[in-house]
């Protein structure tokens, strides 16, 4: 990274589920860092661990879940080094929505139907904020219209269910971002909206993250939104990075075979390889459940070069500049 | 191509709802060669389910006629089509909700087979069910476990089995790959390619992803509020693209290349309100080349190449 400031300095992020036989690890070894006006995208497939590292980071794991090892180091407004997973709950709740917020996936189940949506945004000025009603509201206004939601004024009394999903998208965004946070956090904003839409709310986060010098670290599945949004890139596969460099770097030398293979399973567009038949290259098997891990590395199962060595633990280890990759076997089957 | 297996004629479908009529399908005409696959695409609420599910007659079209390998759907009554049936199948989106949690895959696979008439005793039918596990990708030890004991894809492949069981002609897939990884999609598109090549089936492959569709379809019909707006083969519907609804939709979708800038059209707005859709051209109200004239008149099918259809009026200008 730049000499930028770094905002969000991640390292060594262990956490853990409680279940009936023991715990069992969901994210491991996990580090990296975001600066501001930066978008770090952490990539990865269902079970891969993206989601929890993002609760984590909030302080939202669900019950069953802890952080057993590692630190969050978090610089604040003040230009104070907090490290999130000491923070108590009183004080998490001072630093979420103020200083780093969250948009997720499905903006209808993260929205209250009860309430309008200008009641909805209003309330993180109402909870953060000195400002009296009235100013409120002329806020709430103003940052409907920076997301581009037309006749405004007009909307503020709507409700969730009166609005399209790229509309609800838009107000969830307004409601992240009107207290101006340092860091955004989003999961899979786009994934559940049309193409077209996406494309609508993919321009409007880059024009705030600008206007801002926002730090976002975008959560996706979908490596052509990766390609279009991030600085940086990292790989997760079963609860680890497997690999991470900035994004030209991680397109044009993708090293790990698990990246390698997700990029040749994405039918048609930009030209990436098929076989000879014209067949998709899929991964074979699917992603190991979580208490049935894979002695070493844990894309092994699947993996074409598996070889036994790859049975003992393997670390990160840095391939060009900035390019890191988890493979004990890189160089043998690197660039297959 | 060959002769039509199936061909939909002026098919409709409208929705009475409390807030009015919803045209969620209008008058639609379309052919699908035997042993092809067709493709529709388009965004949430073009119809493109409304479609597939009413080509079955699993919703009663209001209006129109789909002619199956020479035989009228809508003449059949009941019983008639309940053993056409057996030669057309569906497979869904959500591999989770679409099988019973409380059957074992054999109940799940011999179910159909039972109420179709395959198999003299259930010996048989169990020597059936193996062979299309095996088929799918999957194994005769499979048989005996219940649907949550399996991954997304292996669900997805159980859905497919079940759809094969009765050894169908005309296969629907509605979203089948959505709701998978990439990397298992990938598994599953091959399989369904390899299973149409062997079967000779036809199938009508509905999805909103474009790349997904352009790998596996042989024509492409582009759906818009109801309506077709582009129809033509995958290649010239992706290299040629000639309705601004297309090509904006080819823009829109992220390309997996942060080295390719390119020039995008970025629609404004929301897909209208299919309770009061534009007159006449219903994607006028977003499109950068509509005049005055695409609101008085429904545009035609321009031939912009063999067998390539754009729905437009302004289809010389933009070519």
């Amino acid at each position: 990274m730049s000499e930028r400031e770094v905002i969000l300095a991640i390292s060594g992020l262990q956490t853990e589920f409680k279940s009936r036989g023991g715990s069992v690890r969901a994210v491991r070894d996990l580090n990296f860092n975001i600066a501001a006006g930066q978008t770090l995208a952490l990539v990865g497939e269902s079970g891969s661990g993206k989601s929890v590292t993002s609760l984590a980071i909030m302080g939202l794991l669900p019950q069953a879940g802890y952080i057993a090892a590692g630190s969050v180091l978090y610089k604040n407004r003040r230009g104070e080094q907090l490290d999130l997973v000491n923070q108590s709950a009183a004080q998490m709740r001072q630093i979420r929505g103020a200083e780093i917020a969250m948009i997720f996936q499905e903006p209808m189940t993260s929205l209250n139907p009860l309430f309008s949506i200008g009641d909805q945004i209003g309330e993180m000025l109402l909870l953060h904020t000195d400002l009296d009603a009235t100013a409120r509201a002329a806020k709430v206004i103003e940052m409907l219209e920076l997301v581009e939601i037309p006749a405004a004024a007009s909307r503020y009394h709507d409700y969730p269910h009166e609005l399209s999903g790229g509309m609800r998208q838009r107000v969830m965004i307004a409601m992240a971002m009107i207290l101006k946070p340092a860091l955004l956090i989003a999961d899979e904003p786009t994934t559940a909206l049309d193409v077209t839409i996406q494309a609508q709310i993919l321009d409007l986060m880059r024009r705030l993250q600008k206007e801002l010098n926002m730090a976002i670290l975008f959560i996706t599945h979908d490596m052509g939104v990766v390609a279009e949004m991030a600085d940086e890139v990292a790989v997760m596969y079963a609860g680890e990075i497997v690999e991470q460099a900035p994004v030209q770097q991680l397109f044009m030398r993708p090293s790990h075979p698990y990246t390698q293979g997700l990029l040749k399973s994405i039918p048609g567009a930009g030209g990436i390889t098929r076989s000879e038949d014209g067949r998709l290259q899929a991964i074979p098997g699917s992603i190991p459940m979580l208490n049935a891990m894979p002695k070493g590395c844990s894309f092994g199962p699947r993996c074409a070069g598996f070889v036994s060595g790859c049975q003992d633990s393997v670390e990160l280890a840095v391939t060009e500049p900035l390019h890191w990759v988890r493979c004990s076997e890189i160089g043998v089957n690197a660039h297959v | 191509m060959s002769e039509a297996f199936i061909s939909v004629k002026n098919l409709s479908k409208g929705f009475t709802t409390s807030k009015g009529v919803v045209q969620a399908v209008r008058d639609v005409s379309f052919d699908i060669p035997r042993g092809s696959i067709t493709g529709l695409v388009g965004e949430s609420g073009s119809g493109k389910t409304t479609l597939g599910r009413a080509m079955l007659r699993l919703i009663e079209p209001s209006a129109g006629s789909i002619s199956f390998d020479g035989i009228d759907l809508l003449d059949l009554d009941e019983r008639q089509m309940r053993k056409m049936r057996k030669r057309m199948q569906i497979i869904f989106q959500d591999p989770y909700s679409s099988l019973n949690p409380r059957m074992r895959v054999l109940e799940i696979l011999s179910e159909a087979l039972i109420a179709h008439d395959i198999g003299a005793n259930s010996t048989e039918r169990k020597a059936i069910c193996i062979s299309l596990l095996e088929e799918v990708g999957l194994a005769a030890e499979h048989i005996n476990r219940f649907p949550h004991e399996f991954s997304g894809g292996q669900r997805q492949r159980i859905g497919i089995a079940r759809a094969l069981a009765v050894e169908p002609d005309f296969l629907v897939a509605d979203e089948s790959v959505s709701a998978l990884d990439v990397s298992v999609q990938a598994q599953i598109l091959n399989l369904l390619r390899d299973l149409c090549t062997k079967r000779n089936l036809t199938m009508l492959f509905i999805a909103h992803d474009l790349s997904v569709v352009e790998y596996l379809c042989d024509q492409i019909i582009v759906l818009y509020l109801g309506r077709p707006v582009e129809i033509g083969s995958a290649e010239q519907v992706y290299q040629r693209s000639a309705h601004p609804y297309t090509q904006a939709l080819l823009s829109a979708a992220p390309i997996p290349d942060p080295s390719k800038k390119r020039s995008r059209v970025v629609l404004k707005g929301d897909i209208p309100s299919p309770y009061n859709p534009p007159s006449g051209c219903a994607f006028r109200s977003r499109c950068q080349y509509a005049i005055a004239d695409c609101g008085t008149e429904l545009p035609v099918a321009v031939e912009v190449a063999n067998r390539h259809f754009s729905f437009c009026k302004r289809t010389e200008i933009i070519i």
